[in-house]
């Protein structure tokens, strides 16, 4: 048993998801942490792709920003932003994306682009990025989110990113490739797509997290699986690795 | 051949109020020194093309230098928002900003096509996407295969603006570390300006570096540290705590006009 934050389960959930992974696509933030926590933990060979256009890059620290420049110095290939998307990820050679979002729903799709109408938003966010095409091109995408009403919601307000779209077969009625999102991993536990493949359920709470408060938190009326998981606890080996990435 | 010249006089030639100006750099030789000459000399009615507008896109919409702006991710990568930037989209300030957004693939498709002098590019894009409905993207049949693909316009700038790490006495170019779309953007460019740290005798050949000829570039300028915050690998480092700085910085109207005019707007352009 180890005293793990939840912020910390999350991240050491997300990088177990990656102990078979060879190579992964990162967005900024807790995906970048539970990467290379992948790495020291779990999966010394995966390979990390940032956006910037560093592939199989190994950063000692967890960086600030996507371009920082040990992703370069570090990295089996630097590439161009235009390379990176059509070689790289538009054809379809990376196996995992993790992203990030502002906003999901039910079908697992994103918004990063406005909470508010677009013309005149409430809050402006960054906007699309890189998103769109990873998640459509990408071989499966895992979205790493805090668990809360106003990021878990029934309706997004700009979908920036598909998901499933509006549910069973949209996918492939729009010609994405790649299977689209198979898990939603969060401070309270994990949603996959349920039996039609689409709709998010929830199959894995943290420990001592009951599925009433994974309701409470979440914008939709929430499926539960019938063989609910619990999270095996980080090992103390586990913490200890990602206390020290954190502390570099 | 490129000329040679000051930063400020590059500046004076290339960029004219109204003009489309692409000052790019993924993360990476962001070119700030030549941002700040074009505030300096009070350029209005931009319109601002590039990929992630971070703090010297902030920093110029904030100053009012722009009426629109092109992009696909316009954060301050790690920190979070770009406070000016959604000022001004969210209440007007200091002006009305008009935006085209893209995702990533889309806007270095469109500057892979203008480089190519094509009038488009196709990718495996926007399908299903809200962005559909609010920018400029068209879906076509390939006609080989009938495969439904995305269609984005070329982006040609009226001005290419990017940083690099040296140049030699003729104008040739050599970038290295994270190359963003720089060739792309100089390419397909009307008019392009390139800053470099310094200039050397000649371009002595380092593994995975772009190199841009001379005669493809219209000026060049030296401005040693000019990538600063951002940086220029090898030489300078990525200044993240003004990075993470910035967000206390830009958070307000008059801090931030405070901290332009101490930092920017009063202090020299390089020789």
């Amino acid at each position: 048993m180890t005293n793990a934050t939840s912020d910390e389960v999350q991240t050491v959930v997300a990088a177990r998801r990656l102990a078979s992974t060879r190579t992964v696509f990162i967005g900024v933030g807790r995906p970048s942490t539970a990467a290379i926590l992948s790495r020291i933990v779990n999966n010394p060979k995966l390979v990390l792709i940032y956006e910037s256009g560093t592939i199989g890059a190994k950063p000692a620290r967890v960086p600030l920003s996507i371009g920082d420049g040990e992703l370069a110095e570090t990295a089996d290939a630097v590439v161009g932003v235009a390379e990176m998307f059509n070689y790289w990820i538009c054809a379809g050679r990376v196996d995992v994306a993790f992203l990030g979002a502002a906003q999901l729903d039910r079908f697992a799709n994103l918004n990063t682009t406005v909470i508010g109408d677009y013309e005149h938003p409430s809050v402006r966010l960054p906007g699309a990025g890189g998103a769109p095409e990873i998640a459509a091109n990408c071989g499966e995408v895992v979205i790493v989110a805090q668990h809360t009403p106003r990021t878990l919601v029934e309706r997004l307000d700009f979908l920036t990113t598909v998901g499933h779209g509006d549910g069973p077969g949209a996918r492939a009625r729009l010609g994405l490739r790649g299977k689209g999102p198979t898990a939603v991993i969060t401070d309270l536990g994990v949603l996959e797509p349920g039996p039609d493949g689409a709709e998010l359920m929830l199959t894995q709470v943290h420990e001592g997290v009951s599925v009433d408060r994974v309701r409470e938190a979440t914008g939709w009326p929430l499926a539960v699986a019938d063989e609910l998981r619990v999270t095996e606890p980080p090992s103390a080996h586990e913490v200890a690795a990602l206390q020290a990435l954190l502390a570099r | 051949m490129a000329r040679i010249v000051s930063l400020s006089d590059a500046v004076a030639e290339l960029v004219r109020d109204g003009d489309s100006v692409a000052l790019e750099g993924f993360t990476h030789l962001i070119p700030f020194a030549a941002g700040h000459e074009v505030l300096r000399q009070g350029r209005r009615e931009l319109e601002l093309i590039r990929m992630t507008p971070d703090i010297l896109y902030d920093q110029m919409i904030g100053m009012g230098a722009a009426r629109r702006l092109v992009f696909s991710y316009g954060g301050n990568p790690g920190v979070g928002s770009l406070y000016r930037f959604r000022d001004a989209l969210e209440n007007g300030w200091p002006n009305t900003l008009e935006i085209e957004e893209h995702s990533h693939a889309g806007m270095a498709n469109r500057y892979t096509a203008g480089a190519s002098d094509l009038p488009c590019a196709l990718l495996r894009g926007y399908a299903g996407t809200d962005l559909v409905a609010h920018t400029e993207v068209r879906f076509v049949a390939c006609p080989f295969t009938g495969e439904r693909l995305a269609a984005v316009a070329a982006l040609r700038p009226d001005v290419a603006i990017v940083h690099a790490q040296e140049a030699d006495r003729e104008g040739n170019v050599q970038l290295w570390g994270i190359p963003g779309v720089q060739k792309e953007a100089v390419l397909a460019a009307k008019r392009s300006l390139v800053t470099v740290e310094r200039s050397v005798e000649r371009l002595e050949a380092r593994p995975g570096s772009i190199v841009i000829p001379g005669w493809a570039i219209d000026l060049v300028a030296e401005a040693p540290g000019g990538s600063w915050p951002s940086y220029s690998q090898g030489l300078t480092r990525r200044d993240n705590d003004f990075y993470r700085s910035w967000a206390e910085i830009s958070s307000d109207r008059d801090r931030f006009r405070a901290w332009m005019d101490e930092h920017v707007l009063a202090a020299a352009a390089a020789p």
